[in-house]
């Protein structure tokens, strides 16, 4: 199903069909929000942003989006030692995007509500992603001059 | 050189994209609504995310679905909605439905101006809460803005 051919019409209808709940509103494009963020490179960032260079880290942070889990259940599932993915939860925590909490022995990690100026951050993000989509969007529109000039050359 | 794109929040529900292409309204919207050029753009190489499939039947009434994976969600997620208005070169609105009844509804207008043509996109959530609730709970980004910028554009 990765191959482009997949994405036609008339090819893989029913994809997704499983999925009756309705998404929290918007959560298809935070989700490509994140993408964007994950996906990109990391080298500039300050200590907040370097936390998301981690592979582990970010895979905490999918993670947690689905679901609220201990650091022991966050252990397993990357098959590494208490001690490992403590300092990765520690690093997170650090940067803002978890938080953790307390209660009886076992300490559960959830995503970070670190609060800034969301309207700002949010139209911010939104911008990249339009902004993204439209650049490319520029390609295919210059691509559809040339052939219209080749249709009609003069 | 690439034109601005701007997005700007009007209200509590309303959110407001412009740009600008260089390129006759006929062709922005052929692009808008050909699932073959639709998908070359609309998900932003920058994501890193594929597309699964795009089907599109812009008609006024006629549905879209676009569904798209990121090796990290192998599972896939979808936008979907239906057309509501469609005038071709110079209006599609059409309903955001993975969200339930939170989803925003989209109102494309192109202005046809020669060579160029401007673009604006208007999404009107059904209420301010909604609108909030589409920000999600990812907002609670760090700090520094502008190195996110930097990172996506990089």
């Amino acid at each position: 199903m990765r191959s482009r051919s997949s994405w036609s019409n008339r090819n893989a209808p029913g994809l997704c069909r499983h999925r009756s709940k309705p998404l929290a509103p918007g959560s298809a494009v935070r989700y490509i929000l994140n993408q964007m963020v994950q996906h990109s490179k990391a080298a500039q960032l300050d200590a907040a942003f370097a936390a998301l260079s981690d592979a582990t880290r970010r895979g905490v942070l999918e993670q947690l989006g689905r679901a609220d889990a201990s650091i022991t259940d966050l252990a397993k599932r990357f098959d590494m030692t208490l001690t490992g993915m403590k300092k990765h939860v520690g690093v997170l925590e650090h940067a803002g995007l978890v938080a953790t909490a307390k209660v009886g022995r076992v300490r559960t990690c959830t995503l970070g509500q670190r609060r800034l100026d969301e309207v700002t951050a949010w139209i911010d993000r939104y911008r990249q992603l339009w902004s993204a989509r439209f650049d490319e969007l520029d390609h295919v529109i210059e691509e559809l001059k040339q052939k219209q000039k080749e249709r009609a050359p003069r | 050189m690439k034109n601005d794109t701007t997005v700007e929040r009007k209200s509590e529900r309303e959110v407001v994209i412009t740009r600008t292409f260089n390129a006759p309204a006929h062709l922005v919207f052929e692009a808008w609504t050909k699932p073959e050029l639709m998908r070359r753009w609309w998900v932003p190489k920058s994501s890193g995310l594929a597309l699964l499939s795009c089907e599109m039947d812009v008609r006024i009434g006629g549905t879209y679905r676009f569904v798209f994976r990121h090796p990290s969600a192998p599972e896939g997620m979808a936008f979907f909605g239906k057309y509501v208005e469609v005038s071709p070169h110079s209006r599609l609105v059409w309903t955001n439905d993975e969200s339930g009844d939170d989803g925003q509804l989209s109102t494309l207008t192109l202005e046809d101006r020669g060579d160029t043509t401007r673009i604006v996109l208007l999404e009107v959530y059904p209420s301010g809460a909604a609108y909030e609730a589409a920000k999600g709970s990812y907002d609670g980004m760090p700090e520094s803005f502008d190195q996110l910028d930097e990172l996506l554009a990089g």
